[in-house]
């Protein structure tokens, strides 16, 4: 019985006489020694030495010496693999064994046995227990399922263990079930995109029935895998929910979070109206407050939760203040998470409750939690306006205590409260400048001297306060630095007689005499502004500055909803996506809610995911059926551009074509492309003498004329492709551009979200020229919130094709840790001109012949102020080749080539009046048939 | 899922180390000592992260116990697992001891072994454990084939938490309701908050696979059945002050055993008991709760070195009730270094240890009053902070349920052996304690 003493050998040639031990004759010996080798491996001294005695131990029929030898295989195995083969024989037998417990010992250990050529041994065994007629050695197996995945997953498919363990979700035993149930979603999670679950009604319904009936820790396996279904419609989840609510009484905390997991999810799918949606709203309250007479870790664990479910769905504890009052014997974390969740549900009707308390909370002992109760009265000041004034008081009260690190927090959040509040509560700006020589942290001094320059005119000796700051500028650190300069400006712009020489000080010690580029921009800046335009500096520098909000403590709603799907587990308590603390493939994936049911929440719900990229792209793309329309809109410079109508002729429309594809042309250059481009899908082969549209040649000989010859092609400016709120945060906006031959697609990542975003990657759907990313997208650092990052994809055109409507429509799919997004953007036609489109004259001219007359298109520009030189110029640099000119009656032809990037040459002649307007004739040839975009419906021009 | 499991003593040795993933290695050991156990800082959390491994942990007494996972595992039930071996631990071998621990470690692998599966936890009632693990080595050798099944059957079963077979000559059952009544009240007397958590825990010997039935004065279950008629005798409470029939129960837990669905739908208790000692439900009210004391504080700071404090406590229940174990806990400052004490009943004494001055009184009627008055000399300090002022506390026993929950029957049903309900010894017994019962002063 006394065990202890085998912890306690730890004299030299230990070892040796191990062995010796363990090669006795007499049983009791060989189990003594097995236990001093265990010992000796728990306190991780190494014994792998004595690994071939032990394994001869193995043979017994003493099952606590076979279940210690066991324990020593599962440890060294590994590190002794040829020496592990010896067990094998024995595993194989005992998997015959008579008794199940030893059946079960023996495939569960043997699970754990991470040797190649004993997993091999290992399948014809498993493969038995899992259709055993013991319940217990087939719970085991299930196990042994998900313990052989981790080490070999191919095998576990190739054996068909998948398959069987699946069977096993309707086995007659409720806790083979939750086993099964456990193995597969464990297996799942490696599989991101398997259906292994393949969670359907009948299944469901069988997972129901076994939550009734297993132990508390099969019922969190089976909730936490209910969490993981969608149900089809309102009625299932309904149906689902009321099965699950019994267990809001379990005993296990475990169990109560997860069914809150489940309901919080599901409930997301009821109608708000439905009768029963407030039924459990009520219903959810009293169990989350039972969690809190817990012992103190679960409560820890509960709080984080109650935090995020406070923020998701307010209404289910908004009554419940009073259980979140701290109690002098709470643990630290306890008290912290209270103080927070308290904040949370502060409301106009609590408040002073909430205030007295808080007041309360300051005077404790430990300083982290003083300091939050301190800030946590600012932001009751903030949250709730009606309280404003007790908060600033009692505030001012704890300042008096003049308690170092209570001041210093007090005068931290009222910045904050002027900031709500501005030109209200000044008066105590007198009691904040007496405790000026207390403050010792960068984060007071920094505020006190935001209030210092911000209300300097009230301040009769703002300077002499900002002076003192001045003389350690050098020691303060980089946020004291930086407020410093801010302030003193501030007080130059408002007195600006008495403080020249400070300003002077403080702008010269910032650019001069600093290392911090941050410091010496902003220095820069305030100083050419004083000194070119100090009108222009009190606009700048004494702005309005919008109010803060009470809301900025919040977690980013996706982020949110995400973590809502995770209650109860690791990732609600740190308040990250699993993906920020697991490592590998494990948990990458995002869950989210269901689409938020019923009407008029639209707003409130998230995207749905799962949309292809077909639908509902985020890029407007007007729905007319006249194809025209579309094309129309092509380049306009927002996508949102009104549609020209198109109901009138083709005429009609070819000359709003060729106005829009050259006002951008113009406007910089030739991008004509996008008309031209697009044009063979839809192009009428009718002519016409399209009357003048728009101002848009003029331009673009302004701007030849202002910046001389552009070397590349005309690049649009970047257009939001993806909007913010559409795809979590990450607004992406992107033009395209050919550079060298190269086409590149010009991406700005922003990130509007709260939490960092990694692990970037682009993909395009088939489109009508095959583009597709020619490499990965280059995002290698980690994109922090309001960062922007600005990359250029390569593309090559050797994807597949498809014919897109509009012909230059391009669908894309970005993916993030967060998420997969997808947008779709129309691309210039003129990207796709190749540099070698100049074609030898003489085929031209033979070319030009061949052309029947109705694949001929007409268009016009007007105002456009270059001579023909310059113009071909321009053209050429987006590779538009001008083959021959002549001169006829004082007009000048340029006749000239394109080459698509699938080899469809374009021919066309332009003419060009001295005066107005200007003529091009444009016409199509394209001699690969096969690869052309559509053949049915883009009549050719050639 | 649970990657690993380790047991450290107090100065951070590794007692007991169990490893179930692979993605665990010696290392995880290591980290936590340094990181955790030696850190110098107070305990800032039950979870901590070092090197992306995530770390729970619990105390008890001085012994460390820690999960280890790298993945995202449901980390309320780690902790539950967490506790629920301490539970089976405790009932193989009492106290968890570092002596207690090494004394044992070989029966604790085996639990381990059996309790957690690939980091999964399994059947952890002691009841059915016990049936094939034992201190004694395993048994099981030497078993029949019918015990054998029997065996895995009840650690696999619905009813995993007893046995069959089970025969006592006497059919008995204890049910204990045992509460504690929480108080927060301020300097004027004011109820800051008060609830009640309740447990009733039940010792069973009875024969069998007995189905229970218990019934309690519940107000959602009286209101129900005095719509239906069927009113119950005008039942005047005989203890505590109220004399109300029905109690609203915020919530409630039960034990595995209870038939959830059964309560959620007809609001009725019914169970199979384990056998011996259980918990069979929690509860939790905030109503109309009895508070047995009053504390009335008066706390005057006489000059700079000098408090004088004046203490009333009331009772309040029935004059023909005892509490028992009164005992007030009047905090004293840090630079305290005198007090005189003159209390009206009991004994009271100042702990200069403890910082406070401890006033104990072994019994007290109902309807009573008693008071202290102390003078509290202090030694001149500079330092600028301010005492804290912690809450006066209060601790007792009283032999009433302070929510007023009474148990109103409970009825025992084994249709296969020949004992009926009336053959069934029934003992029931209240109990009021205080919980944290405190007076801000």
């Amino acid at each position: 019985m006394t065990d202890s003493k085998y912890f306690t050998t730890t004299k030299k040639g230990e070892i040796f006489e191990l062995k010796a031990e363990l090669n006795s004759d007499k049983k009791e010996k060989k189990k003594e020694a097995v236990k001093k080798v265990i010992a000796s491996m728990t306190v991780g001294k190494d014994v792998s030495a004595l690994f071939p005695d032990v394994v001869n131990c193995m043979q017994t029929d003493n099952l606590e010496l076979k279940k210690l030898v066991y324990l020593y295989l599962m440890n060294y195995a590994k590190s002794q693999p040829d020496m592990a083969i010896m067990a094998v024989n024995t595993f194989v037998k005992d998997c015959e064994d008579l008794n199940p417990l030893i059946r079960a010992l023996a495939v569960r250990t043997m699970g754990c046995i991470r040797v190649d050529k004993i997993t091999e041994y290992l399948c014809e065994p498993l493969r038995k227990c899992l259709k055993d007629e013991d319940p217990y050695v087939r719970k085991t197996a299930a196990v042994c399922v998900a313990k052989l995945h981790d080490i070999n997953a191919q095998l576990v498919e190739d054996q068909g263990f998948l398959d069987t363990l699946k069977d096993l979700i309707s086995d007659s035993n409720p806790m083979v079930v939750a086993n099964a149930v456990a193995a597969l979603s464990e297996i799942a999670e490696s599989h991101p995109n398997s259906n292994l679950l393949d969670l359907n009604p009948q299944t469901i319904n069988k997972l129901l029935t076994a939550l009734n009936e297993c132990t508390e820790w099969g019922q969190i396996f089976i909730l936490d895998c209910l969490a993981s279904y969608l149900p089809r419609d309102d009625r299932e989840s309904q149906s689902i929910c009321e099965r699950v609510t019994p267990r809001l009484s379990h005993a296990n905390s475990a169990v109560v979070l997860s069914a809150v997991k489940v309901l919080m999810k599901f409930m997301e799918m009821l109608p708000k109206d439905l009768d029963y949606y407030g039924t459990l709203l009520k219903k959810l309250a009293p169990p989350l407050v039972t969690l809190l007479s817990a012992e103190p870790e679960l409560q820890y664990v509960a709080l984080r939760n109650i935090n995020l479910i406070v923020q998701k769905r307010p209404e289910i504890l908004k009554h419940e203040m009073k259980v979140f009052f701290v109690k002098y014997n709470d643990p630290i974390y306890v008290k912290l998470e209270k103080l927070d969740i308290m904040i949370r549900l502060a409301s106009q009707a609590n408040i002073a409750q909430v205030l007295a308390e808080l007041k309360e909370y300051a005077t404790e002992v430990d300083v982290d939690f003083v300091r939050k109760a301190v800030r946590a009265i600012g932001r009751c000041a903030i949250k709730v306006e009606q309280s404003a004034e007790r908060c600033v008081s009692t505030l001012l009260d704890l300042i008096q205590t003049k308690v170092n690190y209570v001041v210093q927090e007090a005068i931290v959040v009222i910045k904050d409260i002027f900031r709500k509040y501005p030109n209200k509560y000044e008066s105590v700006i007198a009691t904040l400048c007496e405790n000026l020589d207390s403050l010792d942290e960068p984060e007071a001094r920094a505020a006190m001297i935001w209030i210092v320059g911000e209300y300097a005119e009230r301040i009769d000796n703002a300077d002499e306060l900002l002076e003192s700051f001045l003389e350690g500028f050098h020691d303060e650190s980089t946020q004291v630095q930086l407020q410093l300069l801010t302030a003193i400006v501030k007080l130059f712009l408002k007195k600006p007689t008495e403080t020249q020489e400070l300003v002077q000080q403080v702008l010269s010690l910032a650019t001069q005499d600093s290392d911090n580029p941050d410091l010496r921009d902003r220095g820069y800046i305030y100083w050419r502004l004083l000194s070119t335009d100090p009108v222009a500096a009190k606009e700048v520098v004494l702005a309005e500055k919008p109010l803060i909000s009470e809301e900025t403590d919040l977690i980013e709603p996706t982020l949110l909803e995400e973590l809502i799907c995770h209650i109860g587990t690791l990732a609600s308590v740190y308040h990250k996506p699993p993906s920020a603390f697991v490592e590998g493939s494990r948990g990458v994936q995002h869950k989210r809610l269901p689409p938020r049911a019923g009407s008029g929440e639209s707003t409130e719900s998230p995207d749905v995911g799962q949309s292809g990229p077909s639908e509902a792209p985020p890029a407007v793309i007007p729905s007319q059926g006249d194809l025209l329309g579309d094309l129309l809109n092509l380049d306009l410079a927002p996508p949102t551009a009104t549609v020209p109508s198109v109901q009138p002729s083709m005429q009609m429309g070819a000359m709003d074509l060729l106005g829009g594809g050259l006002d951008s042309l113009v406007c910089s250059s030739p991008a004509m492309g996008a008309g031209l481009g697009a044009a063979p899908a839809a192009m009428p082969a009718s002519l016409g003498s399209a009357p003048a549209v728009g101002g848009g040649l003029g331009d673009l000989f302004d701007l030849g004329g202002g910046v001389g010859m552009p070397t590349g092609s005309y690049v649009a400016p970047k257009t939001v492709w993806l909007l913010a709120m559409k795809a979590k945060g990450l607004e992406i906006s992107g033009t395209f551009a050919r550079r060298g031959g190269i086409i590149q697609m010009d991406l700005s990542l922003t990130n509007k979200a709260m939490s960092v975003m990694t692990d970037f990657a682009i993909q395009f759907n088939r489109n009508s020229f095959g583009l597709a990313p020619a490499g990965p997208l280059q995002v290698l650092t980690p994109l922090s919130p309001n960062q922007t990052i600005d990359v250029s994809l390569p593309l090559s055109t050797s994807g597949p094709v498809m014919k897109m409507e509009p012909l230059n429509n391009l669908q894309v799919a970005v993916k993030n840790n967060i998420d997969v997004f997808y947008f779709s953007c129309q691309y210039p036609l003129s990207l796709l001109f190749v540099e070698d489109g100049k074609m030898d004259r003489q085929v031209f001219l033979a070319t030009w012949k061949d052309i029947p007359n109705d694949n001929e298109a007409q268009f016009q520009i007007k105002d456009i102020h270059l001579n023909s030189d310059v113009a071909s110029n321009k053209l050429q640099g987006s590779n538009i080749f001008t083959i021959a000119k002549r001169t006829v009656e004082g007009q000048d032809m340029l006749y000239q080539s394109v080459k698509l990037t699938n080899g469809i040459w374009v021919l066309a002649e332009m003419r060009i009046q001295t005066g107005n307007p200007n003529y091009t004739w444009m016409c199509w040839r394209r001699p690969h048939v096969r690869e052309c975009v559509s053949q049915n419906d883009s009549p050719v021009i050639s | 899922m649970i990657g690993g499991l380790f047991i450290y003593n107090h100065k951070g040795e590794v007692l007991i180390s169990r490893v179930y993933r692979d993605d665990i290695g010696r290392n995880a050991v290591d980290a936590f000592r340094v990181n955790v156990i030696h850190a110098r800082q107070q305990v800032r959390s039950p979870v901590t992260n070092i090197a992306r491994t995530s770390f729970f942990h619990v105390k008890r007494s001085n012994i460390w116990l820690a999960a280890v996972t790298k993945q995202n595992v449901n980390a309320a039930m780690v902790f539950e697992f967490l506790y629920k071996m301490c539970d089976v631990m405790t009932a193989y071998f009492g106290k968890i001891s570092e002596e207690n621990i090494k004394n044992n470690f070989v029966l604790i692998y085996e639990l381990l072994d059996e309790i957690l599966d690939f980091g999964y936890p399994q059947n952890s009632e002691t009841g059915a454990l016990k049936t094939f693990i034992t201190q004694q080595g395993i048994k099981g050798q030497h078993q029949t084939k019918e015990e054998q099944s029997q065996i895995t059957s009840q650690v696999t079963g619905q009813i995993g938490w007893r046995r069959e077979g089970i025969k006592y000559r006497r059919n008995e059952l204890f049910l204990d309701v045992l509460e504690s009544v929480n108080l927060l009240m301020s300097p004027q007397g004011q109820v800051l908050s008060a609830h009640v958590s309740g447990r009733v825990v039940m010792k069973s010997y009875l024969s069998g696979m007995p189905e229970c039935k218990f019934g309690m004065n519940d107000k959602i279950v009286i209101d129900k059945q005095g719509k239906g008629g069927t009113t119950d005798e005008p039942g005047k409470s005989e203890l505590g002050g109220s004399g109300k029939q029905s109690i609203a129960i915020d919530d409630c837990t039960f034990h595995q055993c209870v038939r959830l669905s059964k309560f959620d739908s007809e609001r009725s208790i019914s169970f199979i008991p384990p056998d011996g000692e259980y918990e069979l439900m929690r509860y939790r009210t905030t109503k109309d709760i009895i508070l047995p004391f009053r504390v009335i504080p008066l706390v005057r700071e006489v000059g700079r070195t000098k408090l004088e404090v004046k203490v009333v406590i009331k009772s309040n229940f029935k004059p023909s009730l005892l509490a028992q174990k009164i005992e007030v806990r009047i905090p004293t400052p840090l630079n305290t270094s005198g007090v005189q004490v003159i209390c009206m009943k009991g004994k009271a004494k100042y702990k200069a240890s403890e910082n406070a001055i401890v006033w104990k009184i072994k019994r007290m009627a109902g309807m009573k009053e008693s008071q202290i008055s102390a003078e509290i000399e202090l030694l001149p300090t500079n330092d600028k902070k301010k005492w804290a002022r912690p809450p006066i506390s209060m601790k007792f026993q009283v032999p009433f349920a302070p929510s007023g929950l009474k148990v109103r029957y409970l009825k025992v049903f084994e249709s296969k052996l020949n004992y009926s309900d009336h053959d069934v010894i029934k003992w029931v017994r209240y109990i009021g304690r205080s919980g944290i019962y405190e007076t801000r002063c």
